[in-house]
């Protein structure tokens, strides 16, 4: 059955410029405004307006039972779908049609009030969100219970830590029995531990049937609890779909900028008049339909260089540096006897071997095997994304290095009851 | 099951029935409004008796022992200026709470949909309870003043009802001029001071009335039949108040409310964007 029905949306904000006779921001500005337009007939000629439409004729349909996650870069219309999703903006163009009682949860602790207790503000953001009293009087134990804060039930929030405050916004909100539950990235807070805790419950909500919206950074939650996924662009929805097929694509046109750089001249390029570079290159080795680099993709480096001397003995000394600026390792060619002209060299990273996160990579050239000729800094960031399968711990992986290494594990005895 | 159409330009199709489903969130919203008020307060409440009472004892001093202005209405001045003043705090915090209700909720315009006309509604909560806890001061005061209570009293839910009135449609369409020009923000507390001196607070109507510009007043004030009227709830006998002196308040009180009615529905799609 479908629940939710969007034909054709759009939402236009307006961006005035300050140049000339811009918008009016106070009210004596309006009002001389208005003055002067009793007095000039082409007053639209005066006004700079721009158009700026952060959704543009979206249209989907979502069944009753999935998950969608949405995604896409930053201004991409996830948030102002969100939002014209759960009435809290109106659309400019379009109709959605919705079938069932809505939650959105925007921010953890919706209208909080410093001044009140825990308790009370279980109650007054409860009713904020849509619950009726006697629900919240309910599950008030286990709303308590699942944040961790009997002590300080009736200490005002405002002394609460950010961490308590936090758990008993998301507890309260994770006891919303909705049909259809509207999620903004509210899982970017907190730490590792609630961070789990959080998308457990998420993934208790999805099994119960209900309809979940969820945009979200964070790919690997998306790929763990969603069955559909919307890739949205400039306000557009390019794509909707199974998520692991969405998330591919997704990835695709987001790493095709960035894998190579390359100099058509040496004038310039960088280096000295010994060493230019000419290009530096990542070469991911695609496995099946996958299209972009995550941790099971195999990769080539290819550095392409200018030598401008007759019989050098040359090698290349490579490390690829995490982004914070750690070495995870240095790898060198042989030195060998070079003439003038471009020399390649080239290495092949294993899949299941770098852990999720950007990387850089630098490189020497070196003389003689002791002498640095030119040191490349920094000539290709690259970013490796994650990939996991048979786990529901969706936080970040940690480590440098990922590799699969066999680590079998057997029960050896068994212990009888006594 | 309940289904929501969300559409360009008319999405509140079923705006009052929606307004009744959340009731439970207006009680919520006055009550923290209420609990908050006096928070951290040592006296708590007794604020509501006090805060009166010294208005009143201040302006008896002003008005009567230093300017020594002479109210024509026969009736002791600090009776008059008693009934008045509770009355008029309870009209100009309402007015001044409603007008403040949607920006100071911004938090929740932003991130939550409810009907956004809950928001002045529950703001009239402390107004009127701090308006309760003054009238039952102000009934023990007349009756140690020897003004004995008649059935006119009957009549004060009456005179409070086109108050409340009054004091939100005004609320209403400055807080929805408020979300988008905060001037406004700055002027409410300014009619709020003229008028304590503009309206028959501090006098009876029978002071203004051998003026040649009485007739005029009436109309031009719409609040003086109202806080008039409440006098002659309470003191019996009071002639300065006529139902036919009340009319101008009633049409007043009926253009505002339908004026911010149109004016707010209007606007609130829009707060959104401003706030």
């Amino acid at each position: 059955m479908t629940v939710i029905e969007a034909e054709n949306i759009s939402k236009k904000y307006i961006i005035d410029h300050k140049k000339g006779n811009a918008k009016a921001d106070t009210f004596s500005e309006t009002f001389t405004q208005g003055i002067r337009n009793l007095f000039t007939k082409n007053s639209e000629e005066e006004v700079e307006h721009e158009d700026f439409w952060a959704l543009k004729g979206v249209s989907f349909k979502i069944d009753q039972g999935d998950r969608v996650g949405i995604i896409g870069s930053n201004g991409a219309g996830k948030s102002t779908m969100l939002k014209v999703l759960s009435r809290i903006t109106e659309p400019t163009e379009g109709r959605i049609s919705i079938k069932g009682r809505v939650a959105s949860l925007l921010e953890v602790g919706t209208g909080f009030h410093p001044e009140l207790s825990g308790r009370e503000n279980i109650f007054l953001n409860g009713a904020i969100l849509g619950m009726k009293r006697n629900d919240i009087k309910q599950k008030f134990d286990a709303i308590v219970d699942f944040a961790g804060v009997e002590k300080f039930l009736d200490t005002p929030v405002k002394r609460y830590s950010s961490g308590m405050y936090v758990r008993l916004g998301f507890a309260i909100s994770a006891h919303l029995e909705p049909e259809i539950l509207i999620v903004d990235e509210v899982l970017a807070v907190g730490d590792a531990e609630f961070q789990r805790k959080c998308l457990g419950k998420m993934k208790d909500a999805s099994t119960s049937g209900r309809t979940i919206l969820f945009v979200s950074h964070n790919l690997t939650a998306v790929q763990g609890l969603c069955n559909k996924a919307m890739f949205m662009q400039k306000g557009r929805l390019i794509e909707m779909g199974e998520t692991n097929q969405v998330l591919a694509n997704y990835l695709s046109q987001v790493q095709k900028t960035a894998l190579e750089s390359w100099y058509l001249t040496p004038e310039e390029a960088p280096g000295n008049d010994k060493v230019r570079l000419k290009s530096i290159k990542l070469e991911p080795q695609f496995v099946g339909n996958l299209r972009h680099l995550d941790v099971r993709t195999p990769f080539k480096v290819k550095i392409e260089f200018w030598n401008m001397m007759d019989r050098a003995n040359l090698n290349i000394s490579l490390h690829l540096n995490s982004l914070t600026g750690e070495c995870i390792f240095n790898i060198g060619t042989l030195s060998q006897s070079f003439e003038k002209g471009i020399i390649q060299a080239e290495c092949e990273i294993p899949a299941d071997f770098l852990n999720d996160g950007s990387y850089s990579i630098s490189f020497m050239i070196v003389q003689d095997t002791s002498t640095v000729l030119y040191n490349f800094e920094e000539s290709l960031i690259f970013e490796i994304e994650d990939y996991r399968e048979g786990t529901s711990w969706y936080g970040k992986w940690p480590g440098y290095i990922r590799p699969k290494i066999d680590f079998p594990i057997t029960q050896l005895e068994l212990e009888s009851v006594s | 099951m309940q289904e929501t159409i969300i559409e360009a330009g008319h999405s509140e199709k079923h705006y009052w029935r929606d307004l009744w489903r959340f009731k439970d969130l207006l009680i919520i919203l006055a009550r923290r409004d209420l609990t908050v008020r006096y928070k951290q307060t040592v006296i708590g409440i007794a604020w509501a008796v006090i805060r009166p009472i010294l208005t009143v004892s201040v302006f008896v001093f002003a008005f009567h022992k230093v300017s020594k202005i002479k109210d024509e209405s026969g009736i002791p001045f600090e009776i008059i200026i008693f009934t008045g003043v509770i009355y008029w705090n309870f009209f100009a915090s309402a007015f001044q709470q409603v007008s403040n209700s949607v920006t100071g909720n911004a938090n929740l315009v932003s991130k939550v949909y409810f009907p956004r006309l809950l928001m002045p509604l529950s703001s009239v909560a402390v107004p009127f309870v701090d308006f309760l806890v003054g009238f039952f001061v102000l009934i023990p005061f007349l009756l140690y003043r020897g003004v004995p209570i008649d059935w006119h009293i009957l009549f004060v839910p009456v005179f409070l009802f086109f108050g409340f009135l009054a004091a939100l449609s005004l609320g209403v369409i400055f807080a929805s001029l408020n979300v988008q020009f905060r001037d406004f923000q700055q002027i409410v507390p300014l009619i709020v001071q003229y008028g304590f001196f503009v309206c028959p607070v501090a006098f009876s109507i029978a002071t203004v009335q051998n003026l040649s510009w009485y007739k005029y007043y009436a109309w031009l004030n719409p609040l003086a039949g109202i806080i008039e009227g409440f006098r002659w709830c309470l003191i019996p006998g009071y002639r300065f108040f006529s139902f036919q002196s009340f009319i101008p308040s009633i049409v007043f009180v009926i253009i505002t409310t339908v004026l911010a009615i149109y004016f707010f529905r209007k606007k609130e799609k829009t707060f959104v964007d401003y706030i």
